[in-house]
């Protein structure tokens, strides 16, 4: 029997190479099929209307101008009279017709009558935001914090936080839809094909069985395209009404007002260290705003779970689109509050901050070794002994530079996949599993662990995912995806090897047990010369294919990984431009499958970082309740000149692999704004304390030091 | 709707001003939107200025489908849309040349790039009636043969792409510059293709493409 355990380092011949992505070729030259980019025969375009209140009731919703306009076939009601919005831009009536221009025409031509109510929407401290709107969500007292800041020599005092910031994928949200009777097909932009089914199926009350979602492609989801939505279900019942296929996306400003925001959360931390850089106790007092819903609690202290803390989360409500996991919920925010606030109070003991997170990794809850290790690489890539300098150490001119670091932590522990492994008497394979690939590569990654398994190449393996008829498999999201679809197609295509070794035993004169598949062979482990070719092998099935299951296995997998980066920074004083310089990662992630993906995944986190730390933000006007930004000339992602220079080192081999497969496109994401604020700080000799940490905020920074001066 | 903002309709950085007034375009711009403000807003803009406008300008277009004929990728396709429609919606909804993509729609993120007479815009700020009689180029006509465009290879060969929807348009865009700039320093890149945006942050694997692809259609690949 073929074991399916992972191969040991010699024996594997594609696990943890490089490999090209297997859809690059569709993607780069436009072949690749969105949800955006279906065209059904026949098909009308959906638009919507949305409230332009932040806080309002129905009261009635007149649609008559708007059925009588050209070519409209299909009105569908969202929200009803009597039902209350919550934000500004939330769905009201959605509208087809044959043409965009004339959904887009029609849906102007709906009045909706509204009580408008009041709103909060700014990003406010539960003092300002008032009591109702205020809700405690976490407290914990460990230790003796107040009895231990008496034993601090040093103790820093600080507000942290970060802004509230959209999703902004490129594809928006939507669908296309289409039914043949009573089966519907939805072309969903999402990051979960599987669970989409139950969604549709309750709330048009048809069968599981009718539902077919597809996602061959999809254009970035980052946490927010997990549910059907209003939007996918009114595309639907738009196409239901009209007897034709719709398609509903969102428009731009519509994706970045509604469709999901990342908490902002902001804390006033207290932290007090001996002279030697012992941290001695730690509170912070935080509070955030997810839109009216209840957001998650930050993972203060983060990281370092410093033995005398106390900490308490206050989630304030606010009338903007609701919260949605965004890469790593609450990490991100969690990571700058602690890094910065810990990076302060080693300029508080006049240390070097790698010396002093070197010396606190005993707080570390898991991966101290790691992190020690992670930090030693991390230094010398970013040749941090020469950059870095006591804060407030200046160079002549109006440039300055700096270096800071951050440690971050992430799960990614593999979720529920099913899969297939098929093997046709031609030789063909095919993997089927209804999971999907957001562009993490996951395709590329089930083909190698098959092709591996099989002792084939990964060209010669057929990767069927995107599409709700086969296997289910979870939804994608806290890196869970990478160690489902691999243990579960390992399991699969070991199952199928095995059948097909019982198959060519007798041929081959040996027992199945003794047969191994390598470089397309099937051959006999103590006599390689007695081999057949994959093809003759699989001939001897003559018409019949072999299909195995194979479905998440636990010793394939394992969760839990640790990282640092490093950035380097310069910064103009008089302006209060922040330049990226330099990123340094190092992560690991266990068994890394493909290590060309794996890499991407980090550079990708580094620009999302960089974005998140000095550019984007959604700027809400409490006048109006409106979002001011919704679109991408003023909702700022950073650009190819914005970058700097990037260097990942993956942490791999013994120690690392033995732990299985581990996600990884969360973890990288974390601590970029915390190595930012803390790179500027050590340029500019005084903290910024809020993301992003625009030039206004660089300038407003320094004017304060200069008054306490 | 009447932008004259110089750096949209054409697109990425250092790009000029198209030429409103070109021959080969049957309906300018400029024109249009002048012909269309009397015909779409007569209740709440009517005035002396609009009306000598629409006096001097005989040829209004619309506001009903129109017919448009455009040469994509060396086809002619004949087409009736009304003038408002952008090259965009023109490609992605009638002809189904969805390589193109719709993300800001409003000039800011290049994921819509197409090459206009061999020069890189935004089809989402350019209307179907504009791009009449010009050479319209787009990603479904990059490759040659079936083989990829060394621009696209490169792309692949660097993982220049992560969810691939700003992709197409980036490819584009380096075409263009690349035709321009065919022997691009690092730094050239970077300013050459600030006007595409990406989300997924896959600009590591752009900048060495680029640089890539350049080499190989100078190595006579292309």
């Amino acid at each position: 029997m073929a074991d399916y355990h992972w191969p040991p380092a010699e024996k594997r011949s594609l696990i943890g190479k490089s490999f090209t992505r297997l859809d690059g070729p569709a993607k780069s030259s436009g072949r690749a099929k969105y949800s955006l980019d279906i065209n059904r025969p026949g098909m009308l375009y959906g638009k919507m209307i949305f409230s332009p209140y932040a806080h309002a009731k129905v009261k009635s919703i007149d649609t008559s101008a708007a059925e009588k306009m050209p070519g409209v076939r299909a009105v569908q009601v969202m929200y009803g009279p009597g039902q209350e919005v919550q934000w500004a831009g939330q769905e009201i009536v959605a509208i087809a017709a044959e043409t965009e221009e004339q959904a887009r025409d029609a849906a102007r031509a709906i009045v909706v009558e509204c009580e408008i109510l009041p709103h909060l929407v700014g990003d406010v401290p539960p003092g300002k935001a008032g009591a109702d709107r205020s809700k405690p969500s976490a407290e914990q007292v460990v230790g003796d914090p107040e009895a231990s800041f008496k034993l601090a020599d040093a103790i820093v005092e600080q507000t942290y936080g970060s802004a509230v910031i959209a999703h902004c994928c490129l594809e928006p949200h939507g669908s296309a839809a289409e039914w043949d009777g009573d089966n519907l097909t939805v072309w969903a932009s999402t990051q979960n094909v599987s669970g989409l089914v139950k969604e549709y199926s309750d709330a048009l009350k048809i069968p599981a069985a009718n539902v077919r979602i597809l996602t061959a492609y999809m254009g970035g989801g980052f946490g927010s395209k997990f549910p059907a939505d209003t939007w996918g279900i009114a595309c639907a019942q738009l196409a239901k009404k009209a007897g034709r296929a719709v398609k509903m996306l969102l428009e731009r400003d519509q994706e970045i007002m509604v469709a999901g925001s990342r908490p902002s959360i902001h804390a006033v931390v207290k932290v007090g260290a001996k002279k030697d850089g012992t941290i001695v106790a730690w509170k912070s007092e935080s509070w955030g705003t997810a839109g009216v819903g209840v957001a998650g609690s930050p993972n203060l202290p983060y990281v370092l779970k410093i033995s005398n803390r106390s900490v308490r989360h206050t989630v304030v409500s606010t009338n903007t689109g609701p919260a949605r996991a965004w890469r790593a919920p609450n990490h991100p925010q969690s990571c700058l509050i602690t890094m910065a606030a810990l990076d302060d109070l080693a300029a508080a003991v006049s240390m070097d901050p790698l010396e002093f997170f070197l010396k606190n990794l005993n707080f570390a809850d898991r991966f101290g070794e790691v992190y020690r290790q992670e930090l030693l690489k991390a230094a010398e890539m970013m040749e941090w002994k020469k950059k870095w300098h006591p804060r407030g150490q200046m160079s002549p001119g109006s440039v300055q530079r700096g270096v800071g670091l951050a440690l971050h932590t992430w799960g990614g522990g593999g979720h529920q996949s099913n899969c297939n492994c098929v093997i046709h008497p031609d030789g063909s394979v095919e993997i089927s599993l209804a999971s999907q690939d957001l562009g993490t590569g996951t395709r590329t990654v089930i083909a190698i662990v098959a092709a591996e398994t099989l002792g084939l190449t990964i060209e010669a393996v057929q990767v069927n995912l995107g599409d709700s008829r086969y296997p289910a498999s979870g939804g994608s999201g806290g890196s869970t995806t990478v160690g489902g679809v691999s243990s579960s197609t390992r399991r699969a295509a070991t199952n199928a090897l095995n059948e097909l070794l019982d198959k060519v035993a007798e041929s081959l004169a040996a027992k199945a047990d003794d047969l191994e598949a390598v470089g397309g062979q099937i051959r006999v482990k103590s006599d390689p010369s007695r081999s057949l070719t994959w093809k003759q092998a699989c001939a001897k099935l003559a018409t019949t294919s072999i299909t195995a299951s194979g479905a998440t296995t636990r010793d394939l997998i394992s969760s839990g990984v640790g990282g640092v980066q490093m950035a380097e920074v310069s910064v103009d004083m008089e302006t209060g431009q922040v330049r990226m310089e330099k990123m340094v990662a190092v992560q690991d992630c266990g068994l890394v499958i493909n290590t060309k993906t794996a890499k991407s995944q980090v550079y990708g986190a580094f620009v999302m970082g960089i974005t998140y730390a000095l550019h984007e933000e959604k700027i809400m006007d409490e006048q109006t309740g409106r979002c001011l930004n919704p679109d991408m000339e003023f909702y700022k992602l950073a650009g190819l000149a914005d970058i700097g220079e990037f260097v990942v080192h993956m942490m791999t081999g013994p120690g690392y692999d033995e732990r299985g497969v581990i996600g990884l496109g969360e973890p990288p994401v974390v601590s970029p704004g915390a190595a930012i604020s803390n790179a500027v700080a050590n340029a500019i000799g005084v903290r910024v304390p809020r993301l992003p940490i625009t030039p206004d905020k660089v300038l407003a920074a320094l004017e304060a030091k200069g008054a306490k001066a | 709707m009447a932008d004259d903002n110089p750096r949209r309709p054409d697109g990425g950085p250092g790009e000029p001003v198209p030429d409103e007034t070109a021959p080969t375009s049957r309906v300018t711009r400029r024109r249009f939107l002048k012909g269309a403000g009397v015909v779409i807003s007569v209740p709440v803009l009517i005035g002396e200025g609009f009306l000598e406008a629409a006096a001097e300008d005989a040829r209004v277009a619309g506001p009903g489908p129109v017919a448009v004929t455009l040469k994509i990728n060396g086809e002619t396709r004949k087409l009736e849309v009304e003038p408002r429609v952008t090259l965009l919606d023109a490609l992605r909804n009638r002809l189904d040349l969805t390589g193109a993509k719709k993300v800001c729609d409003r000039a800011t993120c290049g994921a819509c790039t197409v090459l206009l007479d061999g020069k890189a815009v935004y089809s989402c700020n350019v209307l179907a009636i504009e791009a009449e009689g010009r050479d319209i180029q787009t990603i479904e006509g990059l490759a040659q043969g079936g083989a990829l465009h060394p621009v696209s290879a490169a792309f692949v060969t660097h993982d220049a792409q992560q969810c691939g929807f700003c992709t197409p348009g980036f490819v584009m865009a380096a075409k263009a510059f690349l035709d321009r700039n065919p022997a691009p320093t690092y730094e050239q890149v970077t300013a050459g293709l600030g006007g595409n945006l990406c989300r997924c942050g896959t600009y590591m694997g752009v900048r060495e493409a680029v640089l890539d692809a350049a080499g190989r259609m100078r190595g006579g690949r292309a």
